[in-house]
């Protein structure tokens, strides 16, 4: 059963073929198996998700309950749950346990799918490998002594290792994406605003924006159905109709116009990821898509601008964090001070703390507009460059990330390297538009990602040709050694 | 050497509405610690602000009220430092954009003059909770309550164009009358609803220069403020012209005790990283938004005074008292209603009762005597029924909760007599008894007649239980003495 798609899921449950409670317990049985080897999930609700998927059977039993009834899945653990630990992968919220649901798990609660558990992270989100978590590093199931990227790499392993069919991810820089094309599955980040943040633990508020993962786009579709929404507790959240994004995944490819920038195939890019990325473009094209070459001539500042406007929003997001109210306390703090300085040096690993101090030194006096205001200004250009594209191409494609998954260490002594990860990634948090990465083949072993980065709200036309694509592909069907 | 004080204000007002700014918790008074903090004034993780436009629209009511542009795209920032009472880590305010642009308030001054006091602008931010090291506390601990934290301010900040104490305390009174007539504050200093923080620096008569100035945080009375002022002026000449130099800080006055001193310097000031808080859009206000609160605006104090000098024929003087408190307003407008006599009602309001409410430490709201009963009771005076000496009787007796004029003049007697045939006749007994009086009063000179007349009257009133109507005794006495001569 963990090798059936959510679509095929779907399908078993609503014919009758095995209950919702079968299914879970099934996956619950997998977790507790070979979790351990991954450490990809960090908290399991087994006795809670056994509970929901009663009650999913029973309103299976009466019929017209929705698609997601029954569909066992996981959060990223960024994402408040009632009643249970939401960490962010940090010791500072290892003891917290929120007394309410993140909008995103609501929905999901809210169409009986089933909670699995909770997965690993980089602490705060902070992080392109996971290597950052207070839990310990997840381990790639493609090649264990390998990344499987961040900061949701517990969401993209624990889809890899069939260990759920769907989960709850994050992007900031990133961090759905990613990992996505590390783990050889298929992410989305949506339109910023598009799906609630209220619940989510901030990290950069401006740029984080939630989004599924899956194995393929078409369970993409069926997640985003029930994660987005408007929501009033979210003053960023857009009040836009939310189409079904599986209604329009059957569109021909033909005539579309796909951008393909320049800059996203320059120095640092792997020959063999170009090779399947280009390749790739090949097959779209031989469906009747169109390629143009495109320019985003401000893509090589997003690095900078991001590593300036993202730990500034994070130097202040938190904050909240002081020892004071919740969370971790240092022992014996002889005063206030002192309760401040350790609770937080002790609470934090060594990346939040990293970006807590960057941030805090871009909005300090005297170099806030050299800073902050003058990333604000490259973040214009780069919605300048987007929008500019847009006028003449329907979306834009490269590659996710620089290469295949690294090995364990390759890049901790050098933060600017680990931060180079995102390079193909960031620009589009910048600019708020959606993005998302398809397996697009596999380089040394390892899977690498196809991005697909459209225009503000264009999700479904995203879907469409991902979904397309993996009909004359079987990259997305590639499994893990270990696990097949 | 001679020296000019100059002055400017910021003040803190918290505005009435019934939910936070950010939030949906109570802002209510007194309740029980952290009972009205939810989940996002604890700042818990994940949890994102909704601005209550119902703040929004008091603080455009406040930007109208004092003539002031409205910045129609205003932005929210926050403002970052540490206090166990301020949840998040920042506090959520506005810097580069404040709702609320230049305007200017009118005072008036003791001896009849006025003067025009600028405000640089007015921002909409939120107040942090409180920090207790005091009370029921295990040794070395302290408690923090955030039942306060979140609730909506506006932090108005003047230009310092006071010269005096007197002229901050002016104006401070007229930012307390203009928010409590349009109702977007209660005005309760007491409770913390307005709080004021005073910039104050001297320099030497016809000097163009600002000297260096001090800031007294958190005054929260107006007799406080004066304190503060006068202690902070003259602590400021005596260290100049002592050869000392005023260090630019930040200092707290104590009412209790007398006692100001100095809190922290320019030096241990913070960094607070101001940035746009990216939680929230920035505020969007349209034309026809103004429009509508502009004319659904409260009458301003200024206004009402010009209408009750029109119709209630008030002095100037009584008008600006009463129309700069919008309570004592309220209640003077339905004594004047209801007795048709303003200019007593008037004096009645600004008199008596406002001295007894005073003593008793109590505002018009909280009033025992009711207006109605006021009014009541001023409509007898009004029509002759109780003389002004018995007024007072009656109001004694309203504000013990004896019940209304009528009833107080009706169970204790107090009825006027204003009956002539009663009031001949008891003239005539008074002068029966005393005849060797009023021989006397035949035999004096007619320049000292009218003092003796004083002796008849006393006599008269005390026949009558004071209730004779004192003129038109004097009437019927001159009238009987007059035939006698």
């Amino acid at each position: 059963m963990h090798n059936y798609t959510i679509a095929e899921l779907i399908k078993g449950l609503q014919n009758n073929e095995f209950s919702s409670v079968e299914l879970t317990q099934h996956f619950l049985d997998r977790i507790s198996q070979i979790n351990d080897d991954y450490n990809a999930i960090i908290t399991v609700t087994g006795e809670q998700a056994l509970n929901s998927a009663t009650l999913a059977d029973q309103r299976l039993s009466l019929g017209d309950a929705p698609a997601m009834c029954g569909i066992p899945i996981l959060h990223k653990d960024i994402f408040c749950t009632d009643g249970v630990r939401t960490s962010c992968g940090s010791k500072m919220l290892d003891n917290f346990i929120p007394p309410y649901n993140a909008t995103v798990v609501e929905n999901f609660a809210r169409d009986g799918a089933v909670m699995l558990g909770k997965t690993n992270m980089d602490e705060f989100a902070m992080g392109s490998s996971n290597e950052t978590s207070f839990y310990g590093p997840v381990k790639n199931p493609w090649a264990t002594d390998s990344v499987p990227g961040g900061s949701s790499g517990g969401s993209a392993a624990a889809i890899a290792a069939r260990l759920a069919p769907g989960a709850t991810a994050t992007d900031t820089g990133g961090s759905i994406r990613q990992p996505a094309a590390l783990c050889g599955i298929s992410g989305l980040k949506p339109t910023y605003g598009r799906v609630s943040r209220w619940g989510m633990i901030a990290f950069a508020s401006s740029l984080d924006q939630a989004g599924p993962m899956a194995r393929t786009a078409e369970d993409c579709a069926i997640l985003l159905n029930c994660m987005a929404s408007f929501d009033e507790k979210d003053s960023t959240s857009v009040d836009k109709n939310v189409p079904d994004y599986t209604a329009s995944l059957g569109n021909s490819v033909k005539g579309l116009k796909i951008g393909i920038p320049k800059e996203y195939f320059s120095e640092g890019l792997h020959p063999g990821t170009e090779m399947a990325v280009r390749k790739a473009l090949a097959d779209l094209e031989a469906q009747g898509a169109e390629l143009v070459e495109i320019s985003l001539p401000n893509s090589e500042l997003s690095v900078p601008a991001y590593y300036v406007i993202a730990p500034a929003e994070a130097s202040a997001n938190l904050s909240r964090f002081d020892g004071v109210k919740y969370g971790y306390r240092c022992e014996n703090p002889k005063d206030l001070h002192d309760m401040y300085c350790r609770s937080r040096a002790e609470g934090f690993g060594e990346e939040v703390q990293r970006r807590i101090l960057i941030g805090t030194y871009c909005l300090s006096a005297g170099y806030y507009d050299a800073y902050y205001g003058k990333a604000q200004q490259v973040r214009q250009l780069i919605q300048q460059d987007f929008s500019e594209a847009f006028k003449s191409v329907d979306l834009i494609m490269g590659p996710t990330c620089p290469s295949p998954a690294f090995k364990f260490g390759a890049k901790g002594d050098d933060p600017v390297a680990m931060y180079l990860e995102d390079i193909y990634t960031i620009a589009t948090n910048l600019a708020g538009l959606p993005g998302m990465s398809v397996p697009c083949g596999i380089v040394e072993d390892k899977p690498v990602g196809l991005q697909i980065i459209g225009n503000y709200f264009d999700e479904a036309r995203m879907l469409n040709v991902a979904h397309q694509f993996q009909q004359i592909t079987n990259w997305h069907q590639q499994t893990p050694e270990a696990i097949s | 050497m001679s020296w000019e004080t100059v002055i400017g204000l910021e003040v803190h007002v918290q505005l009435a509405t019934k939910t936070k700014i950010f939030s949906a918790a109570s802002t209510a008074f007194g309740a029980t610690p952290n009972s009205q903090a939810c989940a996002i004034d604890l700042a818990m993780p994940g949890t994102l602000p909704v601005l209550n436009k119902q703040a929004v629209n008091y603080a455009i009511m406040f930007g109208l009220a004092i003539d002031a542009d409205i910045c129609q795209e205003s932005v929210f920032e926050r403002k970052n430092y540490f206090y166990p009472d301020l949840p998040k880590g920042y506090q959520t305010t506005q810097l580069e954009k404040p709702i609320v642009g230049r305007g200017s308030v009118t005072i008036q001054l003791a001896d009849g003059s006025e003067k025009a006091i600028g405000i640089h602008h007015a921002h909409l931010e939120e107040d942090a909770g409180k920090s207790t090291h005091e009370g029921n506390l295990p040794h070395g601990m302290s408690g923090v309550d955030l039942n306060r934290a979140g609730t909506p301010l506006i932090e108005i900040v003047s230009e310092p164009d006071m010269r005096s104490a007197e002229e901050a305390i002016a104006f401070a009174k007229k930012l307390h009358s203009i928010v409590t007539s349009i109702n977007i504050c209660d005005g309760e200093m007491s409770q913390g609803s307005m709080r004021f923080d005073v910039n104050v620096s001297v320099r030497p008569i016809g000097s163009s220069v600002l000297g260096t100035r001090t800031e007294t945080k958190n005054l929260n009375s107006f007799k406080f403020m004066e304190e503060a002022i006068e202690r902070e002026v003259e602590r400021q000449i005596d260290l100049i012209e002592d050869g000392g130099i005023v260090a630019q800080e930040t200092r707290l006055y104590n009412g209790d005790t007398k006692v100001a001193k100095s809190m922290r310097s320019k030096e241990e000031a913070n960094d607070y990283r101001y940035f746009p808080c990216p939680d929230l859009l920035p505020v969007l206000i349209s034309d026809a938004t103004i429009e509508e609160l502009r004319q659904a605006l409260p009458e301003l104090p200024d206004a009402r005074q010009k209408r009750f000098v029109s119709q209630y024929a008030l002095s100037d003087y009584d008008a600006n008292i009463i129309a700069n408190d919008s309570n004592m307003s309220a209640f003077f407008e339905v004594v004047a209603e209801g007795s048709n006599n303003a200019k007593l009602a008037a004096n009645w309001v600004m008199g008596e009762l406002s001295g007894a409410l005073n003593n008793a430490d109590l505002n018009f709201s909280g009033s025992p005597v009711s207006p109605q009963q006021l009014a009541g009771m001023v409509a007898r005076i009004e029509d002759n029924s109780i003389s002004g000496k018995m007024a007072k009787l009656v109001f004694e007796a309203m504000w013990k909760g004896e019940g209304t004029a009528d009833e107080i003049i009706q169970a204790k007697g107090l009825k006027q007599v204003s009956d002539s045939g009663a009031l001949e006749k008891i003239v005539a007994e008074v002068l029966d008894a005393n005849l060797a009086m009023v021989e006397d009063f035949i035999n004096s000179d007619e320049s000292k007649r009218k003092k003796k007349l004083g002796g008849f009257m006393g006599q008269i009133m005390k026949a009558s239980k004071g209730q004779a109507n004192p003129q038109q005794v004097n009437q019927i006495l001159l009238q009987k003495l007059n035939e006698l001569l």
